[in-house]
């Protein structure tokens, strides 16, 4: 028979018997959609950290000071600290792949101002250091490098200082006091929430950097230096490049160990994708199973159909058609019947999709790979599921099939 | 003596080879048992009959005779257990499955008691199907073969019905057209009227008739004596063997019965 006849002959037969059709083919919509549901939630999910992560600042570079070395004694990170504003000016002449370099001094104090007082965390910072975090502004504006060469006493302040300073109060414009002494307030952050590691970004006031190493940090050393790479794909040159620089910064010899240690995102965004990727994985293999019952459930259908329609394969095979043909025929119906509950279980996850996406918290997002996955899943739990009753078809003998009442 | 009998062989080989050649149907020593449990069960035992072209049979007997062991060895929907049949000149003894359905659906037109078309099915669809499995390459319009088997048979106008939409005649009349559609050698008819009133059961064997005036050979099975007289031979079976072969003499016209039984019930009224 043509291919074309074998279809015309499966689609007749499952038209003649509609609602078990649908009924059978349910299962298979159901597991399909559940499928691709599940793995958009996930994939959704993934979304979602990965833009976090980006607004952190994708393609951001943190160079902290390294380990001290005293005769075979290694002190743990940052015990041995020696950057200078001169390895930040260093690496702002000298580096190609940099877009902007900021040097970070902490410090920590009590702060007055407003309705009271509060104790946080002080970073010294160049002007670029906004964007190097994707930092925005709520109000006011940053400083800028004039105000860092005259080390100015300005500051911004992160919205968790401005809560409980200035509930009430536009803090632009008023002094608060950092460890006694005097900064005015020219600009507030936005607020950006908890960090991945439950820090929060928010609790932070920036300072110019030098007005804070001069009055605050009491030193001339540097926390850390904060880079952001000319872009993403650029990132791991950028490190190989600050690297080297550092370490003619520092004048180390060759086979001598960096005394700084450079760091990436690349870490974090991995154990976030992670994560949504093994509950991705979790969803898809319970809706899986949901699949394989709707294929069992075709099998269920078609094994009863086999024996209701033993006197048509009967009539079939005495009126010339093969065993094969009679194979063919059940196995197409089978395959037919899951491969359209396939196409609706696809739309109707399309249709969930929409209504998660719009109506819903939880964001959805369907990859073309997943529909051709599921797609080819259902069509291989059709012949998988419809091979064995199509066998049994086949196998009826004419006599025995005609006489069947 | 040896060589003689050999030449004998031979000869009756040869003389075989032509015997076959305008034999529709040959048995020789056709047998068959079924085994039940452990029990063989004889149904068919050394048959031999020759149908030539033409001919119109009735093979009558009482059930457990072993007609409808035959009929299935004829219509090759059984293999023999021993013997061979030649079917239009091939020997069917060593054919696979296959093979078996080739036939089936080239040489053999198959008319049941029970109709057996497909329900839901329509009668133009119910006779397109033969032509769907027939892998000779001879069906060019399946459509245009069906519509003229239909016709044949007075069915033109009822086409598209499904079996539930028409009588037990019609539908005895589309299995005849699914039987004709393929042009077989061989009619073979199951009881064809078993299901039908005296009045449908002749205007179904004036329509084989009719058929059999234009050359199809066919062969079939009942047990009405009243029936068997529109064949043109009757064989007669027992226990599994021929007991009677013979030509009828005063065989009936179904379109002279058929003005009687009109006659009468103008009369009856």
């Amino acid at each position: 028979m043509q291919a074309k006849t074998i279809l015309k002959v499966a689609t007749k037969s499952i038209m003649k018997a509609r609602m078990r059709s649908l009924l059978t083919a349910l299962g298979i919509i159901i597991g399909v959609a559940a499928v691709v549901v599940m793995v958009a939630i996930g994939d959704g999910a993934q979304l979602k950290v990965e833009q976090q992560i980006a607004s952190l600042g994708s393609n951001l570079i943190i160079i902290t000071p390294g380990a001290s070395n005293t005769g075979g004694v290694r002190g743990g990170a940052g015990t041995f600290n020696r950057f200078t504003m001169d390895d930040v000016e260093k690496l702002k002449t000298e580096s190609t792949l940099a877009k902007s370099i900021s040097p970070v001094i902490s410090a920590r104090g009590q702060v007055i101002g407003g309705i009271g007082n509060w104790f946080t965390i002080i970073q010294g910072v160049s002007p670029d250091y906004i964007d190097i975090r994707s930092w925005g502004l709520e109000s006011g504006e940053f400083f800028t490098d004039r105000d860092v060469m005259a080390r100015s006493k300005v500051c911004v302040i992160g919205s968790e200082i401005k809560k409980n300073l200035f509930p009430n109060d536009d803090p632009i414009g008023q002094q608060i006091r950092i460890r006694n002494v005097p900064f005015k307030i020219i600009g507030v952050l936005k607020e950006k929430g908890q960090t991945a590691v439950g820090t929060s970004n928010d609790d932070v006031i920036l300072a110019p950097s030098r007005t804070v190493l001069d009055r605050l940090s009491g030193g001339r050393f540097i926390s850390s230096i904060q880079v952001s790479a000319i872009n993403n794909d650029k990132i791991t040159a950028a490190i190989a490049e600050l690297k080297s620089l550092m370490r003619e910064s520092h004048k180390l010899f060759q086979g001598e160990d960096d005394d700084f240690t450079i760091r990436d995102q690349s870490d974090l965004t991995e154990a976030a994708t992670e994560t949504s990727r093994i509950l991705t994985i979790l969803l898809a293999s319970v809706a899986g199973v949901s699949l394989i019952v709707g294929g069992i459930g075709i099998m269920n259908i078609m094994l009863v159909s086999v024996t209701e329609r033993t006197r048509e394969i009967g009539i079939r095979l005495s009126i010339g058609a093969r065993s094969s043909d009679i194979l063919i025929q059940f196995l197409t119906e089978a395959i037919v019947l899951s491969l359209s509950g396939g196409i609706i279980g696809v739309a109707l996850s399309f249709l969930i999709a929409y209504i998660l996406n719009n109506y819903t918290d939880q964001s959805a997002y369907i990859k073309p790979q997943i529909i051709m996955i599921a797609f080819g899943f259902a069509g291989a739990i059709g012949i998988f599921f419809g091979f064995y009753p199509a066998r049994k078809a086949s196998a009826l003998n004419p006599i025995d099939a005609l006489r069947y009442e | 003596m040896e060589i003689e009998t050999a030449a004998q062989d031979l000869e009756e080989d040869f003389n075989r080879e032509i015997i076959l050649e305008n034999l529709i149907i040959k048995t020789v020593n056709l047998s068959k048992t079924y085994k039940v449990g452990d029990i063989d069960v004889p149904a068919l035992k050394h048959v031999n009959i020759n149908v030539e072209p033409g001919e119109f049979v009735a093979i009558m007997g009482a059930s457990g005779s072993g007609k409808s062991t035959l009929m299935n060895l004829l219509g090759c929907l059984d293999m023999p257990t021993a013997g061979d049949y030649f079917l239009d000149g091939q020997n069917t003894s060593k054919m696979s499955k296959n093979e078996y359905a080739q036939i089936r659906n080239q040489k053999i037109g198959f008319v049941f008691q029970g109709f057996n078309l497909l329900p839901r099915t329509t009668a133009l669809e119910n006779v397109e199907l033969p032509l769907m499995y027939d892998r000779s390459g001879k069906t060019i319009n399946q459509e245009k073969m069906a519509i003229a088997a239909l016709e044949r048979v007075g069915l033109g106008d009822r086409m598209h019905h499904i079996p539930s939409q028409l009588s037990g005649g019609q539908q005895q009349r589309v299995a005849l057209a699914r039987a004709l559609v393929n042009e077989p050698s061989l009619i073979l008819a199951d009881e064809p009227t078993g299901n039908l009133d005296s009045r449908t059961s002749v205007e179904v064997f004036h329509l084989f008739q009719q058929l059999n005036d234009e050359g199809i050979t066919i062969v079939m099975v009942t047990h009405e004596r009243d029936f068997a007289a529109f064949a043109k031979r009757i064989i007669e079976m027992r226990d599994g063997r021929v007991i009677k072969d013979y030509e009828i003499k005063d065989r009936l016209n179904a379109e002279t019965e058929l003005q009687k039984i009109l006659s009468e019930a103008i009369i009856d009224d």
